[in-house]
């Protein structure tokens, strides 16, 4: 397909010149093909992946060109950020969905509620409600989802069948059990890898409780919850227990030859281990791993609804062809191409129902997943908060803190850091929609 | 024309230039530092607040700020005299008449200064991996214990060090090498004669001669060294336990990944502060005890 559209697309610039050249001899006005160039900006893999889906969309949409820049993903948010206070943000972007409120506070994004009503390819109710709803901010839609991302647990087969179980676990009980009959700290092997410097795994495990993670429409931190301690207590006795190194993923290096080796029975990481476990994997391996959902309390678990949306930018001035590459990129096929290419999960469910996705596996547990997730609080200092979250949980993993003054010490630390947004709040124009936000 | 206003004429440009790019913007993140410019105030001015000395107030109680400062100051104090220990003894090998290929050696030793620092710091924090590293491997050869080395809040700052000095002693070498070729020969001629030893050679003619050199060196390493950054972030991610979290990671958590512009600019001028008093009390220092007309005591 590339090789087909690429003499094209030059012919067509020749084209264009000679119409414009022309044009400018006549002295009349034609439309210049500038107006049409669309930048994209995409993050981290997805930025190489999306390269291959372009030709079609620009074969099918000849006026439009679109000027795909890729960011990587350490740099990606500052670079956001930064493009808004100089003014200079793209057209639309891939946007994480933990960033997504941080840009709406800046009134950075455009709502896309009118567009998808009277679109024929986005269609809400086909996507995973909960993913959807990370997108609606105080009522409003201000993005697409594009692929999600939900944690959950990778496991070896064969070393859960040795120790004598049939099935992952799935309550935190019987996880404690087996991560108990797995681990050999003194031969170095553990029952899971959970790096100490990624907030994601005690956050999928806080968002099963009961009690959401801030209280008062996000004025303050709601962690000294009987919910969050129960998480927080059951993650740090998994490492008092030596069931996980206590590592960050600096020192962790490379995670699958370690899995695979079996130093590691569990990793409770995301979709794109899939692809990495395939490559990284003998073949002979291949059998022995399989994923399932998070465990919960007592029964199936919640895990954090994650991953990217598409968004278009209230600064741009072509708002109606972003909104077509949105569209194009939203079709289910389209969807399952970039699963193929990448192994990030579609977003609809109908985009489940056929190609590489319907008859993977390895994929099911993701799929039986996604339908139970629960968004992160919609504020824009989620992202500072959970990082906040995770540095005072290494502490109490390193014995310097308890349980209860853990919980207490990020409540403190995410009252400060919501400290200026109940000042906003509470002098911004009296909005009952925003009072009720979770 | 008389000679004063030609004299700022030919000024004009030079100070324009240093105006528009030096001062002002060292006095906007002055003015910076004393609101509270945060994400809300870069969507909507009216959410930007005049704090006055707030956003210092509020530092100076935060404890990561002292720690931070403590584990900048523990990295000056034990780099700096490192750094400057190995460039001065690679400078005297390398000037000495005794060594052989000088060329190699000097530019052997001047490599790493030149490498990238996140490649260079990538490739250690593979030689110091707790399980597969090499310094672990040399260790075990020894019969010790390993190591973990960037894991352990106790030891990731010593091997930071490490790196540092590792990374930056090529540099001091060279002004080293060159203050050391500066020394006239016939000194140590005379000193030989007259039976010193080569002790009594270094301590009487080799750093007397070189202490203009050596206080360069000091007041550019330490400030250099003040202003870590590079290496936690690649090598530790100011991590286990933020022991490795510096005043500048600070400054940049702060404002460039949570873009406090405020506080972060509070956190720079007060490293700034910092760093213009300890080169003052140095320069201080190394008056003291001098002739009046700069020749050594």
């Amino acid at each position: 397909m590339t090789h087909g559209a690429r003499p094209r697309r030059s012919r067509r610039g020749l084209w264009l010149a000679a119409i414009a050249v022309s044009g400018a001899l006549l002295g009349s006005c034609a439309p210049t093909p500038a107006g049409h160039e669309l930048t994209f900006w995409a993050i981290g893999r997805e930025g190489e992946a999306i390269m291959q889906l372009l030709p079609a969309f620009e074969h099918a949409h000849p006026d439009i060109r679109v000027n795909v820049q890729q960011l990587p993903l350490t740099a990606a948010h500052q670079k956001l950020l930064t493009a808004f206070a100089g003014g200079s943000t793209p057209d639309l972007s891939q946007l994480g969905n933990t960033w997504l409120p941080e840009l709406v506070a800046l009134h950075a994004l455009e709502p896309l509620q009118a567009r998808v009503d009277h679109s024929g390819v986005v269609r809400a109710d086909d996507y995973f409600a909960s993913i959807w709803a990370t997108n609606v901010i105080d009522g409003t839609l201000y993005g697409v989802p594009w692929y999600v991302d939900t944690r959950l647990l990778f496991y070896r087969k064969d070393l859960l069948k040795k120790a004598g179980f049939d099935a992952p676990p799935r309550t935190w009980a019987q996880w404690r059990s087996q991560l108990a009959a797995l681990s050999d700290p003194a031969q170095h092997r553990y029952g899971i890898l959970l790096p100490t410097n990624e907030y994601e795994q005690l956050m999928s495990l806080a968002l099963q409780q009961p009690e959401p993670l801030l209280r008062d429409g996000g004025r303050y931190g709601n962690f000294e919850s009987a919910g969050f301690k129960r998480a927080l207590g059951f993650y740090v006795d998994t490492f008092k227990l030596k069931q996980a190194p206590a590592i960050t993923n600096v020192e962790a290096g490379n995670p699958w030859t370690e899995f695979g080796r079996g130093v590691y029975a569990f990793y409770l990481s995301g979709p794109w281990n899939i692809g990495e476990f395939r490559t990284r994997l003998p073949a002979t391996q291949q059998d022995d791993w399989a994923t399932a959902p998070l465990p919960g309390p007592t029964g199936a678990g919640i895990g954090a609804a994650g991953g990217s949306s598409l968004v278009i930018f209230r600064a741009s001035k072509h708002k109606d062809a972003a909104w077509q590459l949105i569209e194009y990129l939203s079709q289910p096929a389209v969807q399952q191409q970039f699963y193929e290419l990448l192994g990030d999960m579609p977003p609809r469910r109908s985009s489940w129902e056929g190609g590489a996705l319907r008859d993977d596996p390895k994929a099911r547990a993701f799929r039986e997943q996604l339908e139970q997730v629960k968004p992160t609080p919609p504020v824009p200092e989620w992202e500072r908060i959970a990082n906040e979250m995770q540095l005072v949980a290494a502490e109490a993993i390193a014995g310097r803190l308890t349980i209860d003054q853990a919980a207490a010490e990020i409540d403190r630390r995410a009252d400060t850091i919501l400290a200026k947004r109940r000042w906003v709040l509470d002098h911004a124009q009296p909005d009952p929609a925003r009072e009720h936000t979770p | 024309m008389n000679s004063p206003r030609s004299a700022w004429l030919f000024l004009a440009p030079a100070l324009v230039v240093l105006g528009v790019f030096f001062l002002l913007p060292v006095l906007a993140a002055l003015i910076l530092s004393l609101t509270d410019y945060d994400l809300y105030a870069l969507a909507d001015i009216r959410n930007l607040r005049f704090v006055g000395f707030g956003n210092y107030w509020e530092l100076l109680h935060r404890p990561l700020f002292w720690s931070a400062l403590g584990h900048t100051v523990y990295f000056v104090a034990v780099g700096v005299p490192l750094s400057m220990g190995a460039s001065l003894g690679a400078a005297l090998l390398l000037n000495s008449p005794l060594a052989r290929c000088k060329p190699l050696f000097r530019t052997a030793l001047f490599a790493p200064v030149v490498t990238t620092v996140v490649a260079v710091a990538v490739i250690w924090r593979y030689l110091f991996n707790t399980k597969y590293g090499m310094a672990n491997y040399v260790l075990d050869l020894l019969g010790i214990h390993p190591i973990d080395w960037l894991g352990d809040p106790r030891w990731a700052m010593p091997t930071i060090i490490l790196f540092a000095v590792w990374k930056n002693f090529g540099y001091n070498m060279i002004i080293f090498l060159a203050g050391l070729q500066a020394i006239p020969p016939n000194l140590y001629e005379a000193a030989r004669i007259d039976g010193a030893s080569s002790w009594r050679q270094f301590r009487h003619i080799t750093l007397p001669m070189l202490k203009p050199t050596l206080l360069m060196v000091a007041i550019l390493t330490v400030s250099g060294y003040f202003q870590l950054f590079a290496e936690p972030y690649v090598m530790t991610e100011g991590g286990p336990l933020q022991s490795t979290v510096s005043v500048l990671y600070l400054m940049y958590d702060e404002g460039f990944k949570w873009w406090n512009l405020g506080s972060a600019s509070a956190v720079a001028f007060l490293l700034f502060l910092l760093m213009f008093a300890v080169t003052v009390l140095m320069v201080k220092l190394s008056r003291r005890g001098e002739h009046p007309d700069g020749g050594p005591a």
